[in-house]
């Protein structure tokens, strides 16, 4: 399958586009589609965990001091973790570009 | 060299499917499924097809069972016949755009309405840009062994593709012919056992049918098409092949008589017999050449022949619209060809 960099020949392609690496779905950059990022105020931050939990896309892992961070490669910007923030710390900003 | 009987062609369609040695049948068993499917399931029933019968609640789940056959590895069929074809075709796209070498026997009867079990080529025009290579029987005869021709070019490497074998519905599907039924050690000798180009296998994940992003859709539309124009030497030589073991060559068109007639009927089909009847009869009797329900301005066309200085296409079908489709090729290699007759309602 193409890279989501560019465009792979048809005459590189497997037999029927088939996918003959497994797991490569990770490589594909779904933070472009992305309007707003969501971004979190850690001095409000309680590191409950909410964000982790209702992120549909695993944008969140947690830090080495416990607080749970963006990873905005895959990040789709749908707002989810700011809505369901119990103390309000996720704000979502406009991307500028 | 065969032992020549006199068997149903759908019989016959059957055993020569079994001489195949297919691992998978998945077919739906109602009408207008024909008595193919019906006499597979007793060959793997009393023991004489060791196969995988899978009788399915439907012509969708038919061909989606096929999908996953094949994908698997094993050697798969099904066969099925107008609405049973209109409720597939959704399938058949995945089929040909995954590489998957079904073979499939569609026994052509017209779509309805109104309600009709009888034969017209309704069902094939409708598959006509599905991907599938297709292959049209005159008789029954040609019924079984392009059947047995379409594993050997679907599995070819340099193929992998399904393949459409059409015989037309009531006319050969239901009729007792003669027939050549080839031995089982000549149809081993000619198809060598399936070596999937890619196969589902949990060792060596792969994933078919994934999303095919536009930048990689074109492409891949690309490759199969390649792959498709490319199964013409593989028809023909596997053709060739054919004839060399059992006696029986084919081609992609044959002519009788044609080299210098004045109106050339284009036919597919059991229909090509009774045209060539037709021929002999109006060689004799050239002014029993009678169109009807042609355009009027066509007619006129007819009224020219002979005078034109190349031959009138004569394209006999149930409905205008296909007897035309019938004409696009022959029309567009050879331009003066281009003032076809379209007649209907002709059998």
């Amino acid at each position: 399958m193409a890279k989501e960099t560019g465009i792979i020949s048809w005459k590189q392609l497997n037999l029927g586009v088939a996918i003959t690496t497994p797991g490569n779905a990770a490589e594909l950059r779904t933070g472009d589609w992305r309007s707003q990022r969501p971004e979190t105020d850690l001095e409000t931050c309680t590191k409950c965990g909410m964000c982790y939990i209702f992120c549909p896309d695993m944008v969140y892992s947690k830090n080495d001091e416990g607080f749970y961070i963006q990873n905005y490669y895959h990040c789709k910007g749908c707002g989810i973790c700011a809505k369901e923030c119990p103390v309000d710390a996720i704000t979502m900003v406009q991307e500028e570009n | 060299m065969g032992k020549r009987v006199g068997m149903e062609v759908s019989i016959a369609v059957a055993e020569a499917i079994g001489l195949c040695n297919v691992d998978v049948v998945a077919a739906y068993p109602i009408t207008p499924q024909t008595h193919i499917v019906e006499h597979l399931s007793e060959m793997v029933a009393d023991g004489h097809l060791d196969a995988e019968f899978i009788p399915v609640e439907s012509e969708h789940s038919a061909m989606s069972c096929c999908i996953g056959s094949s994908a698997a590895g094993a050697r798969t069929y099904t066969s099925t016949s107008a609405q049973g074809y209109a409720l597939l075709s959704e399938m058949c796209y995945i089929a040909s755009g995954l590489r998957l070498p079904i073979v499939m026997n569609v026994v052509n009867r017209a779509l309805s309405a109104p309600i009709s079990i009888w034969n017209d080529h309704s069902d094939m025009m409708m598959s006509r840009d599905s991907g599938w290579i297709q292959t049209i029987a005159e008789n029954g005869q040609e019924a079984v062994d392009l059947t047995i021709h379409a594993f050997r070019v679907a599995e070819d490497p340099r193929v992998y593709m399904p393949f459409q074998v059409n015989m037309d519905g009531f006319i050969l599907s239901h009729m007792i012919e003669p027939i050549y039924m080839p031995d089982k050690s000549e149809v081993d000798a000619y198809l060598p056992s399936l070596k999937p180009g890619l196969r589902l296998d949990p060792q060596k994940p792969v994933t078919f049918g994934p999303v095919g992003m536009p930048d990689v859709y074109t492409e891949a539309k690309v490759a199969q098409d390649a792959a498709f124009r490319n199964s013409k030497a593989v028809i023909l030589e596997a053709w060739k092949e054919f004839g060399d073991k059992f006696g029986r060559y084919y081609k992609p068109v044959e002519t009788y008589k044609a080299e210098d007639a004045e109106t050339i009927i284009v036919t597919m089909g059991s229909l090509s017999e009774t045209a060539m009847s037709a021929v002999d009869h109006l060689r004799d009797s050239p002014d029993e050449l009678r169109m009807r329900d042609g355009p009027a301005d066509l007619h006129a066309g007819a009224a020219d022949r002979g005078t034109l200085g190349h031959p009138v296409l004569f394209l006999p079908g149930a409905r205008l619209d296909q007897a035309r489709r019938l004409g696009e090729d022959p029309r567009g290699a050879h331009r003066p060809l281009s003032r076809a007759l379209v007649a209907a309602n002709h059998r």
